[in-house]
């Protein structure tokens, strides 16, 4: 972003990575599918690379509301001096953080997911599936991230992204509103479980397996991490993947 | 007309007593921090209509929305017939409507067969709920009080209805008799299969007339005085607590406005707060948590919804959402009776948190707001949570060992992992 500002230029959009997507080796898998899929339909975008950091999201789940809004101002500080106006990020939690929480802070900007950009790119033509690996036919089930879908209504953006594919959608029991989470909201992710008969990512993966999937795609690296858990757990990675939406659309595209 | 007054002592007693008990739950609401939740009162307005009125989020469960949809209908249409009580036993006349003939037909062959398919439900439920045993209303905070309260409301709604048909079958009896004051009025499709059950005496007949009568209009004052005391509140807080529910995106939390004007501050040593917040951060006891919070606690009605979608409670922890509500009000229900026992500056020493909620189930939540879309009244236990957590981080650094480490890393490398952020980029240059 720094160097975009430097020759004068302003992006169409900003790339909001994610701490996950910055660091978690799985992840960053994805952050590259999501920077090729932005490149093949040729949209000018940014990213703050190190100049980004933890929107503050753990934290504020956590209970540490001081540390959440120093992080939340300091990001704001540097958004708002790039003139950022449209931001996608691949993180459910960075997109709930900064589209709801960020602007009674003093940071407003047009927040979308990237299944939300997919979307987006499907409808008005600019993105579809060929020259590339095909899903059709494939037995695919979504797990619905909590901060995207109960969290903010997002539902069909990812659905969109999958229907194009021409594959075979499989709802699990539990999904869209009444979908379970994956175990890690609410910094989860960073502890131990509290003692209980099982895991929560074990509940669920144990009924993402039940629809009998190819692919079990997920829209949230932390979902991932959980359910990538899940399937090498029961020993499935061989017949069952777990891909990113991202991931998904950059290979249905041969990106 | 000694009936007439013993009718009116009792009904004005009820009244009294009801509003009594009913100003106390409003005061301990009130014991609640403050919460704005006045803004858009079209959309307010909007969600009370559909969610509380039009019964949207009970659909998701068909078979306990179909049978919930009679009782709730049969509620608020047969107490129509409430006001011809009322009349009636005030000046001592009988089924004073009669004069709308064709219409008053119409309304009590409605309340017959509302009555009926209310007695139906929650004779189901009773079965559902003793027999079956369903998961969903059993649970550690299901003690026996709690179980007792919901079999109490159903068989007393049972013998309610039970009161009223048997008043029709006799008075009807009696209309065919041609007894004095028995009007031929009202059409009645249920009570007239009673009839052959009754006595053929005049004077028996009046008698159990009579007896329905007072019985099924004392029971309902009597019922009335329990509601208070009762999760059967929920007809009445229903409302309010939907018209004041969240309409902003669940997943948002609120920005406490006391932290940013400490944040501000240290960022820019030359902003001055408006003014100092002197309160603690998060919530201890249940007067720290807002009134939306309090008068959720009052409105749930214990039906396990929340419970039964909770990841952390499927999965065998602690956590249950209905009993973070239920210890709620039980809280701030005991702080109420401290307060007309000792006076308002008394502690007891306890408070909800540890006394009530343990940090084991705070801790277990993943904040995926499944319980707050399962409720079918808007009820938000994440938010009462939530702020346990945040006294318990905030104002005493208690938190699992992880999530200090997690809390650390953002401070010093702003990431919740321990990396560096000079590496941040690497991900572009690998791959």
């Amino acid at each position: 972003m720094a160097e975009l500002m430097a020759a004068g230029e302003e992006p169409e959009i900003l790339f909001w990575v994610g701490c996950a997507g910055s660091y978690d080796e799985r992840a960053q898998k994805i952050t590259r599918d999501i920077c090729k899929i932005l490149h093949h339909v040729g949209i000018k975008y940014a990213v703050l690379g190190t100049e980004e950091s933890c929107t503050g999201d753990p934290a504020k789940r956590a209970g540490n509301e001081f540390l959440f809004q120093m992080q939340a101002m300091t990001n704001i500080e540097v958004l708002n001096a790039y003139h950022i106006k449209k931001i996608v990020t691949g993180c459910p939690h960075c997109f709930n953080t900064i589209k709801n929480e960020y602007p009674g802070l003093g940071g407003s900007y047009e927040v979308i997911h990237h299944t939300q950009l997919i979307q987006d790119l499907i409808n008005e033509g600019k993105l579809k599936a060929e020259g590339g690996e095909s899903f059709k036919g494939k037995k695919i089930t979504f797990h619905d991230p909590c901060y995207l879908g109960r969290g903010n209504g997002v539902y069909e953006a990812p659905r969109k992204a999958l229907e194009v594919l021409d594959a075979q959608l499989v709802e699990m029991k539990r999904c869209k509103s009444n979908g379970l989470c994956c175990g890690a909201g609410g910094a989860q992710m960073f502890k131990e479980p509290e003692k209980g008969k099982k895991d929560v990512n074990v509940e669920r993966i144990e009924e993402a397996l039940e629809t009998n999937p190819q692919v079990i795609a997920a829209g949230c690296p932390f979902c991932m991490t959980m359910l990538s858990d899940g399937v090498k757990l029961k020993d499935k990675e061989q017949e069952v993947k777990v891909l990113d939406i991202a991931e998904i659309t950059a290979r249905a595209n041969g990106l | 007309m000694v009936a007439q007054i013993i009718f009116l002592v009792i009904t004005l007693a009820a009244i009294v007593l009801f509003t009594i008990n009913l100003r106390k739950i409003i005061r301990n609401i009130r014991l609640g921090k403050s919460a704005d939740r006045n803004d858009q009162p079209q959309k307010r307005l909007m969600t009370m209509l559909r969610v509380a009125f039009g019964q949207s989020k009970m659909v998701v469960r068909p078979i306990p929305a179909f049978l919930h949809f009679f009782v709730y209908i049969g509620f608020v249409i047969i107490n129509i017939e409430v006001v011809e009580i009322m009349i009636d036993g005030i000046f001592g006349t009988h089924r004073i409507f009669h004069g709308l003939s064709g219409l008053y037909d119409f309304l009590i062959a409605s309340f017959e067969i509302l009555a009926f398919t209310v007695w139906v439900a929650c004779v189901i439920f009773l079965i559902r709920r003793n027999v079956m045993k369903l998961k969903r209303f059993s649970g550690v905070e299901m003690t026996s009080w709690p179980k007792s309260d919901a079999n109490y409301i159903l068989i007393t709604e049972i013998l309610l209805m039970s009161a009223f048909l048997m008043m029709n079958a006799a008075d009807l009896k009696l209309q065919v008799l041609g007894a004095a004051h028995y009007t031929t009025a009202g059409a009645f499709p249920i009570s007239q299969y009673l009839i052959n059950l009754l006595p053929a005496s005049e004077g028996a007949l009046i008698a159990i007339e009579r007896g329905c009568w007072w019985f099924h209009i004392i029971g309902i004052l009597a019922f009335l005085n329990y509601l208070p005391y009762s999760k059967h509140f929920h007809i009445l807080f229903a409302f309010p607590n939907t018209y004041f529910s969240n309409l902003e995106p669940k997943g948002e939390f609120t920005n406490m406005a006391s932290v940013t004007n400490e944040v501000k501050a240290m960022l820019d040593p030359s902003f001055v707060p408006a003014e100092a917040d002197p309160g603690k951060f998060g919530a201890k006891d249940a007067t720290d948590l807002s009134w939306v919070n309090l008068m959720n606690a009052y409105t749930c009605t214990e039906c396990g919804r929340c419970t039964d979608s909770c990841p952390a409670n499927i999965t065998g922890k602690l956590l249950s959402p209905r009993k973070i509500m239920m210890d709620t009000r039980d809280r701030i229900t005991e702080i109420g009776k401290n307060i007309d026992k000792n006076g308002p500056d008394h502690q007891d020493g306890k408070s909800l948190l540890d006394d009530y909620i343990t940090r084991e189930e705070i801790w277990a939540c993943t904040s995926c707001n499944a319980c707050v879309q399962a409720c079918p009244v808007n009820i938000d236990p994440l938010q009462i949570i939530m702020e346990l957590r945040r006294f318990a981080v905030m104002e005493e650094s208690q938190a699992p060992g992880s999530i200090n480490t997690m809390l650390g890393n953002i401070e010093n490398n702003q990431a919740p992992w321990k990396y560096s952020p000079a590496d941040r980029f690497n991900w572009a240059e690998e791959g």
